[in-house]
């Protein structure tokens, strides 16, 4: 069972903000999903990979990209060619 | 040949989310056919949303490369189709744009999650739209709007441009009213792309024939069963009969490991979607976020605001399928079911060389019906995309004047072939 607990901190790592009002609905939802998901618990691991596939792999070259305005035009706040983000300190 | 379309839609049904009155069209394999994208594939210079206000007013600098190709063959983009946000839902009810109704039943859903796409092509607003689908999403909508829709082998068509929610699940198909546009679409949109680097290159070039004799079909019981509307059932028991009328040999097969294919599509997904979608913060496209706050609480602020209740529960599914304590009961569980299932149907088609089913369990139903938060509509068709294989849902009669979608998958990159039976049974039943 997750808890209510549970719920702020997960809303938390993921960054989706959560207000107080949706944690018990967003619980019981996530919750009926999870006992949906106990089914999983019987399956059994073949302990063999799977085979027939191989990595493809390419020159590591310069290759023509986006022109700098193209990049820019999206974002919502930008200063002197750069994109702008939320202060991290 | 080259002009301007002038595309002005009678959209009752909410099945575009931007439409583009004038589109550019040119010479080639498609010139001048109106072509409708689901609204999760880049147009450059053209709104694409995801249909989540995350992406309201995105406008992509680039094609995808589908898109590319099929402005390529003379094709006019007309517009950009409504969908569940991201992709995730069976009823394109989840939409931040209004929901979608279905052109047969306006009082019932389309499908999902590529509704917009299959309700534009069933009320002849454009004889040819993309849908992706990454646990049904092109073939349930197929199959409740009347319509024929395929999601290619995994790697046969280019992601690139293609919003990721589920990357290792999802395709980019075509979706028409009939078996051969389905087919004239597909063959454009195969081309080689190393943008995607899980692609390969099998361009598909192939003409529909409607040859089966000599063709085994497996008919699984688990597609038959608990869950099956009876009706439906024997509806598309009918029209498999048709198939053995033109030749075809039908034997019983038993995938068992489907019963784990909408749990372990659910995990897979929901893991994915909570990698991908945490670049929409505001920062880069969509409504800005303020950058004068703290990091943490302006993505957290700007992503309440603007993705939806379905999208917010599956990304937090996926960061706690993800995370430590978690991972190894359901992600790495999920990825086991996922190779018990591939190696079932490689197992079942060395006997056969496609296997038949309903593409859903029930018809078209009204939204609010399925009050479960999982989508219950993708029993049947997770499993093609788990196993990587082609899957087409062709129509074959109905219920209570509901359209049923007969689903016919086929081994890896073996495309043609599940084309050529859609395309049978719809000719002999045509004539």
């Amino acid at each position: 069972m997750i808890t209510e607990k549970d719920i702020e901190h997960i809303a938390g790592l993921a960054d989706i903000g959560i207000s107080n009002d949706e944690v018990p609905e967003f619980t019981h939802q996530l919750n009926a999903i999870l006992e949906y998901l106990g089914i999983l618990d019987t399956v059994e691991d073949e302990s063999t990979p799977a085979s027939g596939t191989a990595n493809v792999f390419r020159e590591d070259e310069p290759r023509p990209s986006l022109p700098q305005e193209a990049v820019l035009a999206n974002a919502g706040s930008t200063e002197d060619g750069f994109i702008k983000a939320p202060r991290v300190m | 040949m080259a002009g301007i379309l002038d595309f002005s839609p009678d959209d009752r049904c909410n099945a575009f989310i931007t439409a583009c009155t004038g589109a550019a069209f040119g010479d080639g394999a498609l010139a001048g056919i109106a072509v409708a994208i689901n609204d999760n594939i880049s147009t450059a210079g053209i709104q694409t949303t995801c249909a989540s206000r995350i992406l309201e007013g995105y406008i992509p600098p680039y094609d995808a490369h589908a898109v590319e190709l099929l402005k390529q063959e003379g094709a006019a983009i007309v517009g950009k189709t409504n969908m569940d946000e991201f992709g995730m839902g069976s009823t394109t009810g989840t939409s931040a744009f209004g929901p979608t109704r279905n052109p047969i039943d306006p009082e019932r859903v389309p499908g999902g999650s590529s509704g917009g796409s299959a309700a534009a092509v069933a009320a002849g607003l454009v004889p040819m739209a993309l849908g992706t689908d990454a646990d049904g999403s092109i073939r349930c909508p197929a199959a409740f709007c009347g319509i024929v829709g395929l999601k290619p082998t995994y790697g046969r068509v280019s992601r690139y441009g293609l919003i990721a929610h589920a990357g290792s699940l999802e395709q980019i198909g075509p979706m028409a009213r009939t078996v051969e546009d389905v087919s004239r679409l597909i063959s454009v949109i195969t081309r080689y792309d190393p943008r995607d680097s899980m692609m390969l290159d099998q361009p598909y070039s192939h003409r529909p024939s409607a040859d089966v004799s000599d063709l085994k079909i497996g008919i699984p019981t688990e597609y038959f069963g608990e869950g099956v509307d009876m009706r439906i059932a024997t509806t598309v028991r009918d029209a498999i009969d048709v198939l053995e009328g033109l030749g075809a040999e039908t034997t019983p097969v038993s995938i068992p490991s489907v019963r784990y294919a909408p749990a372990a599509c659910c995990v897979i997904c929901a893991s994915e979607v909570s990698s991908n979608l945490a670049r929409f913060d505001g920062v880069r496209y969509g409504p800005a976020v303020d950058t004068r706050k703290p990091w943490h609480e302006a993505y957290r602020e700007v992503r309440q605001a603007n993705l939806g209740p379905e999208a917010r529960l599956r990304i937090m599914l996926g960061t706690l399928t993800l995370s430590a304590g978690y991972a190894g009961k359901y992600y790495a569980k999920a990825l086991a079911a996922r190779q018990r299932i591939t190696r079932d149907f490689e197992r079942v088609f060395c006997d056969v060389d496609v296997i038949a089913g309903p593409t859903t369990p029930t018809v078209a139903f009204r939204p609010g019906e399925k009050v479960s938060p999982l989508s219950i509509a993708g029993t049947l068709t997770a499993p093609a995309n788990l196993a990587g294989i082609p899957a087409i849902s062709v129509p074959c009669g109905d219920v209570d004047g509901l359209p049923v979608g007969l689903q016919v998958m086929g081994r890896r990159f073996e495309d043609e072939r599940v084309i050529d039976v859609a395309y049978a049974y719809e000719q002999e039943v045509r004539s």
